[in-house]
């Protein structure tokens, strides 16, 4: 008995100083990890899993046609169900509009576009699945999603292993579209987010203590919380306390507790629309005065905001892409097409999904096949796009360059106070 | 007491007797992997089936061979797959030299399941040691706090991503590893059910005083259950931890838990086979009206989503409904070869008569 | 110290609402030797009846103290319903069954009633998040120092309501003979059968109170919290038998006094640490009681015949 452990135990310390660094592998790119099915055939098989350069897979699964050839199968995942359910249906009904208007105007190359919906409820965990599902089953020339970072960060290594273009229509986390040349995105990033509330923090609300209460769970929050405590001091503001919590909490009166203590001018919360609404209740609860407004970027964008924050939320001001009011012929004529299709004002999650799919629409127009790599160099193409978002213009790291609005919670409506542009 | 099975005496010698299905299992499963290997979907969805199983296998080593209450599983499963998940995440950039460097991957990830599997082990130790002198109930209620607080210490934890989770595993895990792993479970599992030690453990299912009086250590073979339990569970979250672009604590909660406890059920108590069968049944089963949903309806998405949402609810009733009427699983506590020659006998007695 | 005292009414706030809920827990436990899972959803659901409600009576009518009683009673007596229909046809068939039978049972219905409610179609409220009308219109009451320590309004009567109710229940149970019959059917069930007890009436009729109690603490914990959703019962319903294990499961006093001090600890813990430990504090608080009592803190030390 022992005689065996002893000599497991020597073939391991064999094995351990054998071991070393992997030589760099040139064109093995940053983040992506072969799927298990392309790499090795079992112990003891001794092909290198050595550079496959990655044009050869997305040939293979972009290029091949779907069965029925006369439609372009898109795909999408989205929050249908789920604690974030509002920016999924938007961005679906934005995304559906655009893919009937231009079945209406003819559609791509003479065919017929549709898109593919898979509903993620609001995990990133079921957003790869889906992702995986669209990619080889579904076999989708593109997909759009998702909505929330954290989400679109789950997705984005799948995508860009099987070399499918993935187009963001609102992920405003820098990491998205860094995991790899196949992610796009047609919003503005987070460094740019956060400095759009810190500017208008420190200059339009004369602001100069602010705390900050950000949602653990998910990147997009800690992202804009890193970015505008940077931008915030660097302004000559200081941030006094940091307190954080957990998307689906219901209590945040411990938090809100230490927070009111250090008597804050302003309290930044970019977090999402259900727990911000709870939250703005419970500050007021607590005491904290209304004079303390709070502040936020494009996750607090929903119609539930009104509902769940009630009179709490009056008098704060949050980061956005779009506002209704813009008197812009595009974004009216956009509103009017929506309302008469959906019977409500589109949020900007809906004028997002609108312009992502319009975007990968027209990448496929001017792309000369309908393989992965060349409608992914046609959307790296995309300048001076026409969006009811603002022009699109996709920089090199394949991100947009945008302006972004403020918008400020009067009586449970939005009303826009200013634009800044990038 | 339905008295499980022991193996048929093959005609072997005696010293390949227990090599045998291994020396069976490893070119078919190397031959079905080549086979395989083309069509990524299938892989994934068989890996998921075959996590499955490894963990209900695993759960019915404690539920139904030795009658206790244990709810917490999916915590187990989440140390493993964080532990070798971060492992393998560390030694990304290491090979071993001596072999080329697909095998030297494959070799480091085995030893990536191995501690991950073992310090599931441990904790299944430290959670079945006081644990298990509660009674069943009581027992219960303990196992799923522990699952609930290693969820929460991993959600605490810088070096495990926090809420966030962990991303860039590299993707080691392959058809072969993952249903070779699935293999080994049932083959420790049935060779328990059938040895001494599972005899023991039977009777402790059966009548716990009973068992104590007739000299049975119960709490050391509880406690010794548990432990090879929890580690079939931190493989199978290894092994999960591999093919999944990122874990996050999410994926390991209660519901989760309560899951594998309901194959365990379904299938039977204490019946290997339809542990394997239930957990096979209710994996693919979502996954195939979704996919019947969708030609039905003809690329319509939106009654799709609508089946995935009442999925739920209908796991729940059917849960009950299942209880109601047939409590003792698929099986009860025998396996499928028992069961099947009766139900066939049963048939052609119907018709002759 | 203003700390302390803030935390410490926010403590009690909570523990009131967990004691509510752990008495449904530790009467049906004594009566059945079952762990009801699906306790917690049954407060769930009658927190959405309670919305219902006040959205049927309209604006200034659900914040009138009739209103307010109006919605209280609904909520109960629908729970009531519901926890009589659950008894009748999914715990009754499997009483002679074993255990596990019962507590999978639990389990299905908890699913059913979480996943079925996050449904959207017909009245099936689906899985965002809505906001519990204001019925008990927000003031401050009492207020120490430069609003150091508020205590609102709310938080008083939900303190008074929970009270009430506790103090009904100990009345049902120990001066009614009801009450009595309840207590003979926890000691032993079938030898209060043989005393010409009916057992399945007192039974459901404990199922009943337990959900009714269950329907208020729902009501309470939305006032409290604004947001009700689909699964706010899962926890509450988790941490709530926790307090009743800890107080010494079957034991109605003790179910109050072990949720009081989960109240107080979680509070305490989450207060000087971080709300990511909130949901480990109950399980390591039980773990270390059952580890020194491993009754609970008043549970009988019951000798097993053989």
């Amino acid at each position: 008995m022992w005689r065996n452990s002893l000599m497991l135990l020597g073939l391991v310390a064999l094995l351990a100083s054998a071991c070393e660094r992997k030589a760099e592998e040139p064109a093995r790119s940053a983040q992506s990890a072969t799927s298990g099915a392309t790499a090795s055939t079992g112990p003891g098989a001794s092909t290198p899993t050595a550079a496959q350069p990655h044009a050869a897979t997305p040939a293979e699964t972009g290029g091949a046609a779907p069965g029925s050839s006369d439609v372009i199968l898109l795909g999408e995942v989205g929050s249908l169900t789920g604690a974030e359910a509002s920016f999924g249906i938007s961005t679906r009904n934005g995304v559906e509009l655009a893919l009937n208007q231009t079945n209406d105007s003819g559609g791509v190359k003479g065919k017929k576009v549709a898109v593919r919906v898979y509903d993620d409820q609001s995990k990133p965990e079921e957003a790869a699945n889906a992702a995986t599902r669209l990619i080889n089953q579904d076999r989708v020339k593109v997909i759009l999603g998702e909505v929330a970072s954290t989400n679109s960060l789950a997705m984005a290594p799948i995508a860009q292993a099987a070399g499918v273009p993935m187009i963001s229509p609102s992920s405003t986390n820098p990491k998205v579209t860094l995991v790899g040349n196949y992610i796009f995105r047609v919003c503005f990033i987070d460094p740019f987010q956060g400095y759009v509330m810190a500017r208008f923090a420190h200059d339009h609300l004369k602001i100069s203590r602010a705390a900050v209460l950000k949602d653990q769970k998910s990147d997009y929050s800690l992202g804009l919380t890193e970015f505008f405590t940077r931008k915030f001091t660097e302004m000559g503001g200081k941030i006094v306390s940091t307190e954080a919590y957990a998307k689906g909490d219901s209590d945040f009166r411990a938090q809100l507790t230490a927070i009111k203590s250090q008597k804050p001018e302003a309290i930044y919360v970019p977090g999402y629309y259900n727990d911000v609404g709870i939250i703005a209740r419970q500050a007021r609860e607590l005491g904290i005065p209304t004079k303390v407004p709070l502040l936020g970027g494009d996750g607090w964008q929903s119609a539930k905001l009104f509902e769940l924050g009630g009179r709490a939320i009056d008098g704060s001001y949050f980061s956005d892409h779009y506002s209704p009011d813009n008197p812009s012929p595009t974004v009216q004529k956009f509103i009017a097409e929506y309302k008469a299709a959906y019977g409500t004002v589109p949020d900007s999650l809906a004028g997002l999904g609108y312009d992502a799919a319009r975007v990968a629409v027209a990448a496929m127009k001017k792309a000369p096949d309908l393989s992965g790599p060349a409608i992914r160099d046609a959307i790296a193409q995309t300048k001076d796009f026409p969006g009811v978002t603002g022009t699109i213009s996709l920089d090199e790291t394949r991100n947009a360059v945008k302006p972004a609005v403020v918008l400020e919670v009067v009586e449970g409506k939005l009303k826009y106070i200013t634009t800044t542009p990038p | 007491m339905e008295s499980a099975a022991l193996p048929v005496s093959s005609g072997l010698p005696r010293s390949l007797r227990g090599l045998a299905p291994f020396l069976i299992a490893i070119p078919v499963l190397a031959g079905l992997q080549l086979v395989v290997s083309q069509a990524p979907f299938l892989v994934y969805l068989a890996s998921i089936v075959g996590v499955n199983i490894i963990l209900a296998v695993s759960l019915n080593i404690v539920n139904g061979m030795t009658g206790q209450f244990s709810i917490g599983h999916a915590g187990f499963m989440a140390v493993g797959a964080y532990v070798s998940g971060k492992f393998s995440l560390e030694t990304k950039n290491l090979a071993i030299s001596l072999l080329p460097v697909a095998a030297s991957d494959q070799l480091i990830f085995v030893a990536a399941l191995l501690i991950g599997g073992s310090f599931a082990a441990l904790c299944g130790f430290i959670v079945g040691l006081p644990s298990l002198r509660l009674r069943g109930d009581y027992l219960a209620i303990v196992t799923l706090g522990f699952g609930e607080i290693i969820r929460v210490i991993v959600q605490n934890t810088e070096a495990f991503g926090r809420a966030l989770g962990l991303s860039g595993i590299p993707q080691r895990a392959t058809f072969f590893m993952v249903y070779f792993w699935v293999f080994l479970t049932i083959v420790v599992a049935r060779r328990i059910a059938a040895s001494t030690h599972g005899r023991s453990l039977w009777a402790i299912r059966e009548d716990e005083v009973a068992a104590e009086a007739m000299g049975v250590n119960t709490t050391g073979y509880k406690v010794r259950a548990f432990v090879i339990s929890s580690f079939f569970a931190g493989v199978a979250g290894g092994l999960f931890a591999h093919f999944v672009p990122i874990i996050n604590p999410g994926s390991f909660t209660f519901v989760k838990s309560i899951e594998v406890v309901v194959m365990v059920v379904a299938g039977g108590l204490g019946s290997t086979t339809g542990a394997i069968l239930a957990a096979v049944v209710l994996t693919l089963l979502p996954e195939a009206m979704r996919s019947a949903f969708i030609t039905l309806s003809g690329g319509q998405a939106s009654l799709a989503q609508k089946v995935d949402q009442i999925r739920m609810p209908i796991y729940g009733i059917l849960l009950v409904a299942l209880m109601l009427l047939r409590p003792q699983g698929l099986f009860g506590s025998r396996e499928i070869w028992d069961v099947l020659p009766r139900w066939f006998q049963r048939r052609r007695k119907s018709v002759v008569s | 110290m203003a700390d302390l005292l803030q935390h410490l009414v926010n403590g009690l706030a909570t523990g009131t609402i967990y004691a509510l809920v752990a008495l449904g827990y530790t009467m049906v436990y004594g009566v059945l030797k079952l762990i009801n899972f699906a306790h917690g959803d049954v407060m769930m659901v009658g927190a959405y009846l309670g919305y219902a409600t006040a959205q049927k009576l309209g604006r200034p009518a659900q914040s009138s103290l009739v209103g307010v009683l109006l919605i209280f009673l609904c909520a109960m007596a629908g729970c009531a319903l519901l926890g009589l229909a659950i008894e009748r046809f999914a715990y009754r068939p499997l009483r002679e069954k074993p255990r596990l039978t019962s507590l999978i049972t639990a389990i299905g219905i908890s699913f059913t009633l979480e996943y079925g409610f996050q449904l959207d179609f017909g009245p099936l409220p689906g899985a965002s998040p809505r906001a519990f009308p204001e019925i008990i219109r927000a003031t401050e009451w009492f207020v120490f120092g430069d609003r150091d320590v508020v205590i609102w309004n709310w938080q008083v009567i939900s303190l008074l309501i929970a009270l009430a109710l506790m103090l009904t229940l100990q009345f049902l149970v120990f001066k009614t003979r009801f009450g009595r019959a309840m207590r003979a059917v926890s000691f032993d069930h079938r030898i209060a059968a043989l005393m010409g007890i009916p057992t399945d009436r007192v039974i459901a009729g404990t199922f009943m109170l337990g959900s009714a109690l269950a329907a208020g603490a729902g009501i309470l914990y939305a006032i409290k919290d604004t947001a009700i959703q689909p699964l706010m019962g899962l926890y509450v319903g988790l941490k709530a038998f926790v307090a009743a294990v800890i107080g010494g499961i079957g034991h109605v006093p003790g179910a109050v006094v072990g949720a009081l001090l989960l109240g107080l600890v979680e509070e305490f813990v989450v207060g000087y640490t971080a709300s990511s430990w909130r949901d480990a504090v109950a399980f390591g608080f039980l773990i270390i009681i059952l580890l020194v009592r491993p009754s609970g803190l008043f549970g009988r030390v019951a000798a097993e015949k053989v």
